[in-house]
C-alpha cells in the first residue's frame, strides 16, 4: 500500500480528484505520522482538533460534484507567526501563549477558500528572531536529518514537518532567509516571493519592509501550487502589489520540459561563496552550477560588492522596524500581563514585557532602540537604509548580465544544538547569502543540491530572480531540480533516515 | 570602540519598557557593544550622495475604496485582553492618587 505521507502534493491531488483517496485517508495519515514522530521531531506547536472534519466536508463536496480547486483536500502546516481563527497563534512567544487571534491572516483565508486542511501550527524562533528554532520559547524543533541538529530558523518547525512527511506542503515566514535556509539544512524547497507579492495581513510582524510569507514543501512544483493559492493583491496590505501574476505551477511545470536552461544566463555571485562556506557545500554547489552548463545554462560570474555590507545593514533596519512592531505587545489588548502590586500601568507593561519576551528579542528591541534614538538614527538606521540603495544597485547591475543569480542557500550544512547560542553575531553570520534579496524585495528560492561529502547533511541552492519574475525561479528551479533528480536517481529525500 | 554603557542599556530598556534585571543589563552591554561595532560597518559606504530606501518596491496610491466592510465585534475584539469591563480594556491606573 502507497504510503500516503510521501506523495507530493501534486500526486495527492490527481489521487483525490480521481477518487483513489479521500481526503479523510490522506490527513488521518499525516495525523499519524504526526502522532508517530513530532515527540522527536517537536515540529508542531499545536494540532489542529479540526482537520478530519475539514477533510471530510471536502470529500462530501467532491462526491456531489461541486468544483474544487487543484489542491482541494491536501493538508498543509502553518506557521504560527501566521493567526489563525480557530488555533492558537504565538509566533514562538509566551507573550502570546494561548492567544487566539479574532481573524485569519489572508493567506490562511486563502487556504481555507481552496480547501485545503490546515494540520497545524509549526515552530519557530520567536518573532522569527533566529536561525535555529533555539530561541522559540516552547523548547526547539529537531533536525529530522539529524535530531542533534538544528533545523534552520526561524521555520524550522514548518521545514521540519514537510521534510519529517508529517505534512505535503507549508507555509513559512521569510524576513532575512527564515524560508530558504530552514530549507537548505532540511533538503527542502522554500520560496521567498517578491516582496509584495504575498499579503502580509495576519502575519504577526517582525520587520515590515522584510518580511514575505511563502511556501515550503518537497518539491518545486509543490511551492509553486500553493504560491498560486496565497498570492495575489490584498487590499488589506497596503504594500501589496496589484499586478497580474502568471501561474507559479504553470512556470514549474515549464521547467520540467526538458531544455528550460538553454540559453539561459545564470549569473554566479562572486561574494556569496568563498570564506565561512563549508567545502561540501562548495562542491555540490559546484557540480550544480557544472549540470546547468551542461544543459545549455550560460554560466557568468557577477559582482555584488556591496553585499559585504548587508548583514551590518540588516541587523540594523530590522531591531529597528522589530522595536516598533513589538511595542504592541503592552499588555493591554492581547497576550501576556504580570501584574506589579502599587505599580502603574507602565510599570505593568515593563514587568510584562521582561516575563513574555525571551533574550534575543530583548536584544533586538533593545538594538533597535539605539538605532532609532536621536543622535544616532542617521549613524545608523539611516546609513544602513542607504545601504539597502546600494544593494539594490547592485543587483540592478547584476541582473543586466544574468536572468537569474545563485548561490548556496546558507554557508553550512545543519549545525549542532548550541553551538551558536552563546555568539550571536556567529549565529547573524548564517544568513549572508539570504539577507539582500530581503533588503532588494527580489524574489529568492531554496531548493536541494545534494548531501555535503563530509557530513550526510543536506545542502541548498539559492535561486534570485528580479522583483515580479518569480515565475522564472519555478522554471529555472524545477529544470534543475530534474536534472539533479536524474543523477540521484529520485528525489534526495529519498535517502532520508527513518525517524521510527 | 562602542559606545554601549550599563547605564546606556538600562535607558533603552526604560525607552522600551522592559524592566530588565541587573544581569541581563551586563549581559546585553557586553554583546550589544559587539554588534553594534560590527553594524557601525554601514558607515564606511553610505556617503551622503546615496539615497536612502525605505521599502523594496516602491508602490503609489495603495488606497483601497472607502466601503462599509467586515469589522471586529466588541466581544471579538475583547476576546483575548488580560482584563476588560465587557466593553472596554481594563487597565491599571494610568495616573498617580496625587494627580
Amino acid at each position: 500500500m502507497t504510503d500516503l505521507t510521501r506523495l507530493f502534493a501534486a500526486d495527492l491531488s490527481a489521487r483525490l480528484t480521481s477518487g483513489d483517496v479521500s481526503s479523510v485517508e490522506v490527513t488521518q495519515a499525516h495525523l499519524d505520522r504526526i502522532a508517530a514522530v513530532d515527540g522527536d521531531v517537536h515540529a508542531f506547536l499545536h494540532v489542529s482538533a479540526d482537520a478530519l472534519d475539514s477533510a471530510a466536508a471536502v470529500d462530501a463536496d467532491r462526491a456531489a460534484g461541486k468544483p474544487l480547486g487543484e489542491l482541494a483536500g491536501v493538508p498543509i502546516a502553518i506557521k504560527d507567526v501566521l493567526c489563525t481563527l480557530d488555533m492558537p497563534s504565538t509566533s514562538g512567544s509566551r507573550i502570546l501563549e494561548g492567544w487566539v487571534p479574532p481573524y485569519d491572516a489572508t493567506v490562511v483565508a486563502r487556504l481555507r477558500e481552496a480547501r485545503l486542511i490546515p494540520l497545524g501550527k509549526t515552530n519557530m524562533d520567536e518573532f522569527a528572531m533566529g536561525s535555529s528554532t533555539e530561541h522559540s520559547a516552547y523548547g526547539p524543533t529537531k533536525n529530522p536529518w539529524a535530531l542533534d541538529r538544528i533545523p534552520g530558523g526561524s521555520g524550522g518547525g514548518s521545514a521540519a514537518a514537510v521534510s519529517a512527511f508529517e505534512a505535503p506542503i507549508a507555509l513559512g515566514s521569510d524576513t532575512g532567509g527564515s524560508i530558504r535556509q530552514p530549507a537548505a539544512v532540511t533538503g527542502s524547497v522554500g520560496v521567498k516571493p517578491t516582496y509584495g507579492g504575498v499579503s502580509r495581513y495576519g502575519a504577526i510582524a517582525l520587520a515590515s519592509s522584510l518580511d514575505q510569507v511563502g511556501p515550503v514543501s518537497r518539491s518545486v512544483l509543490d511551492a509553486a501550487l500553493v504560491h498560486d493559492v496565497i498570492g495575489g493583491h490584498d487590499p488589506r496590505d497596503a504594500t501589496s502589489i496589484p499586478d497580474a501574476w502568471p501561474s507559479m505551477a504553470a512556470a514549474a511545470r515549464a521547467g520540467q520540459s526538458g531544455d528550460a536552461l538553454k540559453g539561459v544566463r545564470v549569473g554566479v555571485v562572486k561574494e556569496l561563496e568563498g570564506e565561512g562556506f563549508q567545502a561540501g557545500v562548495k562542491q555540490r554547489y559546484h557540480e550544480t552550477l557544472d549540470l546547468m552548463a551542461a544543459a545549455g545554462a550560460e554560466i557568468v560570474e557577477v559582482s555584488a560588492p556591496n553585499f559585504e555590507y548587508a548583514i551590518a545593514a540588516y541587523y540594523l533596519i530590522l531591531p529597528a522596524e522589530a522595536s516598533s512592531n513589538l511595542a504592541k505587545f503592552d499588555s493591554v489588548r492581547f497576550g501576556l500581563r504580570r501584574e506589579v502590586a502599587g505599580g502603574t500601568v507602565e510599570d505593568v507593561m515593563a514587568a510584562t514585557r521582561e516575563a513574555g519576551f525571551g533574550p534575543e528579542v530583548k536584544r533586538r528591541i533593545i538594538l533597535g532602540t539605539y538605532a532609532l534614538s536621536a543622535g544616532y538614527y542617521d549613524a545608523y538606521y539611516g546609513s544602513a537604509q542607504k545601504v539597502r540603495t546600494l544593494i539594490q544597485r547592485d543587483f540592478a547591475a547584476a541582473f543586466e548580465q544574468a536572468d537569474v543569480l545563485v548561490s548556496p542557500s546558507a554557508p553550512t550544512t545543519a549545525f549542532k544544538f548550541g553551538e551558536k547560542m552563546s555568539d550571536p553575531l556567529a549565529m547573524y553570520l548564517n544568513d549572508v547569502t539570504t539577507i539582500p534579496a530581503n533588503l532588494a524585495g527580489v524574489p529568492g528560492m531554496g531548493l536541494p543540491m545534494g548531501l555535503a561529502p563530509e557530513d550526510g547533511l543536506p545542502v541548498g541552492l539559492q535561486i534570485m530572480a528580479p522583483a515580479r519574475e518569480d515565475a522564472r525561479l519555478y522554471t529555472v528551479g524545477a529544470a534543475v531540480e530534474q536534472l539533479l533528480e536524474a543523477q540521484w536517481g529520485g528525489p534526495l529525500w529519498t535517502q532520508a533516515p527513518a525517524l521510527t | 570602540m562602542s559606545e554601549i554603557t550599563p547605564e546606556r542599556v538600562a535607558h533603552l530598556a526604560s525607552l522600551a519598557r522592559i524592566a530588565l534585571t541587573d544581569d541581563e543589563i551586563e549581559q546585553l552591554t557586553g554583546e550589544l557593544g559587539a554588534i553594534v561595532d560590527a553594524v557601525a560597518t554601514v558607515q564606511r559606504v553610505a556617503t551622503p550622495d546615496v539615497p536612502a530606501t525605505s521599502h523594496p518596491i516602491p508602490l503609489t496610491g495603495g488606497m483601497r475604496p472607502d466601503e462599509v466592510g467586515q469589522t471586529l465585534t466588541t466581544e471579538q475584539a475583547l476576546a483575548g485582553a488580560p482584563d476588560h469591563d465587557g466593553s472596554r480594556f481594563r487597565v491599571t491606573a494610568i495616573l498617580g492618587e496625587e494627580q
